[in-house]
């Protein structure tokens, strides 16, 4: 008998919990929704909360590898602006039929060699230092060129300056630029490439130091955003606020640069 | 803490562990008291979301359900459900995977019920049915709370999936263990360590809580 309570009151408690778990989630309004790569991380967070300031709809960010984000959208990922570090991967979803248009472009990127506060090594934009270092450099992050824009120019930046061979036994991958960032702050990499506007956010400016890489080193970091087919009104307001002086004065601060 | 993450986390959880329960209480009875030849390939079946990566799962999933399939094109323009990225499609995944972690413990439990049991209870007049609510299932009882211990566990902790399928939405998809994955990607590793312990610590109590269950096994003599 005793057995038999306790069995229906736990099954009971099971029946309940997800009715109680679900009354406990909030009913909000529609927020726009952006998937942007990951290099916009602190960047895109400050714009939002000076548009949410100031418009009253509030912005939810998905940050990720741009290339990721291609495939999830043609899969039917639910977002209204889709914020790319490469704009070729926007006209792929422009030519699908997944667009409003083709979009526009939002800010030009540049990479930045890093290492951890406190490492002792050498750095230049020409990566003398590092490479002087030898073995002292066991691996060195970058995100991974296949599908991360900050990735492929990383390994540009790499090639133009004749040490892609040198570094390449020593390369770890990161599956987005935050990622490979995150490798070197933590210091399991003692060096790596990521990008500026990660390198010059005060998150990532106190754990590591950097040195901007010349952009004639890779093909031009062409950030496309554009609007998905499903996009609220609000989401249009938001891609319009992103092309104002007010949100290029942010993202000047974070060393992206126009054309 | 991300609480919202930490409601998602605990809602897939629950109704995974909820809704698997019924049918893995058939299928563990069923592989617990049949004597049919093919059993050992039905159990083999069952064993593969433990074998295969997460991510194969995730893969695949993906491309049967998702927006570019077929039958993801046809489940979204007839009966406007959404499989990829969204809560729903996170639970039928989850309930896809944690099918051994139900079946397993319930099966063994019930494997445990000495035939002789069951064989007075219907000589005693009482129905197969009135058998499996009287008898059987109070002496399984160990194996029924391991079994929803366990998934509920597993699924806490379910990352491979949820990143293929999931898409990280904020308040429907964001589980904890992307949450923590977030987290150490935008450099707050203070955060990632209270939601990391927070999984660790549930993880203690629900294998805990399958351990002294079994101390209780019904069947043994006092």
């Amino acid at each position: 008998m005793g057995i038999c309570v306790r069995k229906r009151c736990f099954l009971g408690a099971l029946a309940l919990g997800p009715a109680a778990l679900a009354a406990l989630g909030t009913r909000a309004l529609a927020p726009v929704r952006v998937a942007a790569a990951s290099d916009l991380k602190f960047a895109l967070a400050e714009l939002a909360r000076q548009y949410q300031s100031q418009a009253g709809s509030s912005v939810q960010l998905s940050l990720g590898s741009s290339g990721q984000f291609v495939q999830q959208i043609r899969q039917g990922l639910p977002v209204d602006l889709y914020m790319s570090a490469d704009e070729d991967f926007v006209f792929q979803l422009a030519d699908a039929g997944l667009t409003r248009d083709r979009g526009a472009l939002y800010a030009l990127g540049r990479i930045a060699a890093v290492v951890a506060a406190a490492s002792p090594l050498v750095l230049d934009p020409a990566l003398e230092g590092l490479r002087a270092a030898g073995a002292g450099i066991r691996h060195f992050a970058i995100a991974n060129p296949e599908h991360a824009p900050y990735g492929r120019a990383a390994r540009e930046a790499l090639e133009r300056l004749g040490l892609w061979q040198w570094f390449r036994p020593k390369l770890v991958l990161g599956e987005n630029i935050a990622q490979a960032t995150q490798f070197v702050t933590s210091g399991a990499a003692q060096a790596g490439i990521s990008a500026l506007s990660l390198a010059l956010a005060p998150e990532v400016a106190r754990l590591a130091r950097h040195v901007v890489l010349p952009d004639r080193l890779h093909a031009p970091l062409r950030q496309r955003m554009v609007l998905l087919k499903s996009a609220s009104a609000q989401a249009s307001e938001f891609y319009a606020f992103l092309q104002t002086q007010a949100a290029r004065a942010i993202l000047r601060r974070y060393g992206f640069a126009f054309d | 803490m991300d609480w919202q993450a930490t409601r998602v986390s605990l809602l897939l959880a629950v109704l995974t562990a909820v809704l698997l329960l019924p049918p893995g209480i058939a299928l563990a009875r069923w592989l617990a008291f049949s004597s049919w030849r093919g059993k050992p390939l039905a159990e083999a079946c069952l064993m593969l979301p433990l074998l295969l990566p997460p991510t194969v799962i995730g893969f695949y999933l993906l491309l049967a359900l998702g927006q570019g399939s077929p039958l993801g094109a046809w489940l979204a323009r007839q009966l406007d459900l959404r499989l990829v990225f969204s809560f729903e499609g996170l639970l039928l995944a989850s309930v896809l995977i944690n099918l051994p972690f139900m079946v397993q413990p319930i099966q063994r439990a019930f494997a445990a019920i000495p035939n002789s049991l069951r064989e007075a209870a219907w000589v005693s007049g009482l129905s197969n049915w009135r058998t499996f609510v009287r008898i059987e299932l109070p002496l399984a009882w160990p194996g029924l709370l391991a079994g929803v211990a366990l998934t509920a566990a597993h699924t806490l902790g379910e990352f491979g999936v949820v990143l293929m399928v999931g898409g990280s939405i904020p308040g429907q998809t964001r589980t904890l263990s992307i949450a923590i994955y977030d987290r150490v990607q935008a450099f707050d590793t203070a955060a990632a360590h209270v939601m990391a312990l927070a999984l660790v610590a549930s993880s203690v109590v629900a294998v805990a809580l399958v351990f002294a269950a079994d101390r209780r096994r019904p069947l043994q003599e006092r």
